[in-house]
């Protein structure tokens, strides 16, 4: 049977589904980033940005940005009632302190024991760059990894190590690709939900590591 | 009496010496302080280490410091970013080197300096390339990483108000790194977009207490990084 992997639109509004109510989150540059829009009305979530803003709201009009308004992507951004800014140690203090109870971030790489490599290849040509990448993996109650199944060329990026510079040991909890939801528990992976109409051996063939597939498993809804 | 004001920008950055560790305040082009940072490159101190978040884009303020080859080091956590050709061309020729660190360690290092804390240890970073080498302890079941206090010569840091004692505001999220590096700085110098007088900034809105301060000049329409005068 036939089956289409999720558009980058669609993963973000599958996880932005399970941002819960009243949550502290954090989102990663990219398509993270786009799941905010899909947190379902009546759900207050409040949106932190590591230089230093709790209580992001949505982009500004064109020609109502402040320059001194940007979340860590360096975009503007919008301030909502409630909204706090503070210093940057105190922004990290959040994320480091355990404060922040969810992150969802992009992946380059995620291991079956919850390894995330996300900030470099490994590439020696490019100058490296970090960010908060690793303060948000090590630091955030929680962490979901937004990313393709596969890279382009269709090697997985789920594996049982990761081939990348690691940004932090053991510490994924969910995995949103354009083909499954994965959580990682302390025995493993777990298959939550697939595209319609793919079989669990061919997304199994697409992942470097070994899968098991909920009893109660479902068809992912967008 | 105590008076931290100075007439001008060349006043602000006397007596910076070659081989300087220089924090700079600043998040992409929010809170970069751009009339410190032409007169730190117009002092002509060399050898300097720059502890700052981002390396610069375009060639002006950061990017400007880099080329005007005064600059040996740069302490950062993400040097790479859209424009940072400035950067990239001498980190690629090897004429700058690069000390990466993680952005929530790179403020906390700063922030031990400035409290007085010889290092603490962190989970960031722990099991990554960014650890090899350093000292790590097992903590309540948790791998943790050493990290060392880093203390800065000077700190540039861009304010909204400051009145003569060195009390600050700062706007909206500019504020970002300025508060942790004017007490990491032996010597701290803030442009301000206004000087006022004592008491006009509310004791309650003070948002760095002028102890942290050293100098502050007045600089009432401030170039915003990246953006033309």
């Amino acid at each position: 049977m036939a089956f289409k992997p999720l558009s980058r639109d669609e993963i973000a509004r599958r996880a932005g589904r399970d941002i819960p109510d009243g949550a502290y989150v954090n989102l990663g540059i990219g398509l993270p980033t786009l799941a905010a829009n899909y947190v379902p009305a009546g759900r207050e979530v409040i949106y932190h940005s590591e230089n230093g803003i709790l209580g992001m709201g949505p982009s500004p009009n064109a020609g109502e940005e402040d320059l001194d308004v940007i979340n860590a992507g360096k975009q503007p951004v919008t301030l909502l009632p409630g909204a706090s800014i503070f210093h940057h140690t105190d922004a990290f203090a959040m994320i480091r302190g355990g404060h922040i109870g969810l992150a969802l971030l992009g992946g380059m790489q995620v291991s079956a024991g919850g390894d995330l490599a996300n900030w470099s290849t490994g590439d020696e040509k490019f100058p490296p760059a970090v960010g908060g990448a690793m303060d948000l993996a090590a630091g955030a109650a929680s962490v979901w990894v937004l990313m393709d199944h596969t890279t382009r060329e269709g090697e997985p990026k789920i594996l049982d190590s990761c081939t990348f510079p690691l940004t932090a040991a053991g510490i994924v909890d969910r995995i949103y690709t354009n083909l499954a939801v994965i959580d990682v528990a302390d025995d493993g992976l777990i298959v939550r939900e697939m595209v319609q109409g793919l079989e669990f051996d061919e997304l199994q063939r697409r992942t470097g590591a070994r899968l098991r597939l909920a009893n109660d498993w479902r068809a992912i809804e967008v | 009496m105590l008076d931290k004001r100075v007439s001008s920008l060349s006043a602000a950055v006397a007596g910076i010496r070659d081989g300087s560790v220089v924090l700079i305040g600043g998040f992409g082009a929010s809170g970069i302080p751009v009339e410190l940072i032409d007169a730190l490159i117009d002092g002509g101190a060399r050898e300097l280490t720059v502890v700052t978040n981002n390396a610069g884009a375009g060639h002006t303020d950061i990017a400007k410091l880099l080329a005007s080859g005064h600059v040996r080091k740069i302490v950062c956590s993400f040097p790479r970013s859209a424009g940072s050709v400035v950067f990239e061309e001498l980190y690629g020729a090897g004429k700058l080197e690069l000390e990466l660190v993680p952005q929530g360690t790179l403020s906390e290092r700063m922030r031990a300096a400035g409290a007085g804390i010889g290092g603490f240890f962190t989970r960031t970073a722990a099991g990554t390339k960014l650890a090899e080498g350093k000292e790590t302890r097992v903590i309540d079941g948790h791998e943790y990483v050493f990290e060392k206090p880093l203390k800065g010569d000077v700190a540039l840091i861009k304010a909204e108000t400051a009145d003569r004692w060195g009390n600050l505001t700062f706007r909206m999220a500019a504020r970002n790194f300025a508060p942790t590096m004017a007490m990491a700085a032996d010597l701290t110098l803030v442009q301000a977009r206004k000087i006022v007088d004592l008491g006009d900034i509310s004791p309650e809105q003070v948002m760095t207490p002028g102890i942290f301060v050293d100098r502050v000049v007045e600089v009432q329409n401030p170039i915003h990084a990246g953006q033309k005068s």
